[in-house]
């Protein structure tokens, strides 16, 4: 990932987030919809894009499933007390198990042991259980504790909003 | 849902090609005329199976600051300590798990003093403390449910 991305494309993606907040539109020419909008032409906006890929400010331009509908019903955060010697060997080969969506590193707290995570998702709990053995297997001896914290009930989530400075909230 | 649906949707996990004729490319990839993926999308949008497409962004690399946090909140009080946080705008997703640590919140603001007011804000509020674990490296982001 590079290290920073021009304030000129900045300010552009921030106008991306804003433009396409509700979604792309499902038109044939998605990159001249944005174009026109952007006040720039289709190769240019395409150009922008793949730079904003490139230097990691957009993942993907992609669908996401409601995984409720899909069937993947369980989810668990899994979380690790991995020697701090070893996390950062460790971390990204459990990030490059295919069962796992997202993992980070997260500092210790008293009363907070782990500071590996790795969240799961599965069609079913014995699934879920699986993916912590497969994981569980990776870390070995270097991991001294675990745990998995499963979802039992979503009470909040919103789509992506640019956090606005506290003052001009007001 | 069809064997073309899930394909189209496995397909758009992982995102649609950065290439002039997006549309296209997909169309020759899924042996389906363009315009029909889109129709098709649509649909699963429509129907609530797909909840978004579009850009996914990294919002992190565009400023900002995040945090992950915990509250361990006594059931009596769990819904209204709920309740509490789904109206804060900065909360921008909340869930129960199964844990003493059983409410689990991403706070996103535009500054780390902003994060820091809002924790001391929901501790002040909830007479809870608040378990803070911000991000210390991304070893991975890639969510894809095979169909």
């Amino acid at each position: 990932m590079s290290a920073c991305i021009s304030p000129s494309d900045a300010d552009l993606a921030r106008r991306l987030v804003a433009l396409t907040e509700a979604g792309l539109p499902l038109v044939e020419d998605p990159w001249g919809w944005l174009a026109e909008r952007l006040g720039l032409s289709p190769d240019a906006t395409l150009a922008l894009l793949a730079r904003l890929h490139a230097d990691g400010a957009i993942r993907r331009i992609a669908a996401v499933p409601n995984h409720y509908r899909l069937g993947y019903r369980h989810n668990g955060m899994t979380v690790w007390d991995v020697a701090d010697d070893a996390i950062e060997r460790l971390g990204p080969a459990v990030g490059t198990l295919p069962c796992v969506s997202h993992c980070y590193r997260r500092p210790r707290k008293d009363g907070w042991r782990y500071n590996l995570f790795a969240m799961v998702h599965g069609r079913s709990a014995a699934e879920i259980d699986g993916y912590r053995a497969e994981i569980r297997a990776l870390l070995g001896d270097a991991c001294r504790a675990d745990d998995m914290l499963v979802s039992s009930r979503i009470l909040k989530k919103t789509g992506l909003r640019l956090g606005e400075p506290r003052s001009r909230m007001r | 849902m069809d064997d073309l649906d899930r394909r189209l949707i496995d397909r758009l996990q992982y995102g649609l090609p950065l290439v002039r004729r997006p549309w296209e490319a997909l169309a020759d990839e899924l042996a389906a005329p363009p315009a029909e993926l889109r129709r098709r999308v649509q649909a699963l949008l429509d129907d609530g199976t797909l909840t978004r497409f579009g850009p996914m962004f990294d919002i992190e690399r565009l400023g900002g600051a995040f945090t992950l946090a915990a509250l361990a909140v006594p059931e009596t009080r769990f819904e209204e300590v709920a309740a509490l946080l789904h109206d804060l705008p900065e909360v921008a997703h909340n869930y129960r798990r199964e844990h003493a640590y059983n409410m689990w919140f991403v706070l996103a603001c535009a500054t780390p003093a902003d994060v820091a007011a809002s924790l001391a804000r929901i501790e002040a509020r909830t007479g809870l403390a608040v378990l803070d674990l911000p991000k210390e490296a991304t070893y991975h982001v890639g969510l894809h449910f095979p169909l």
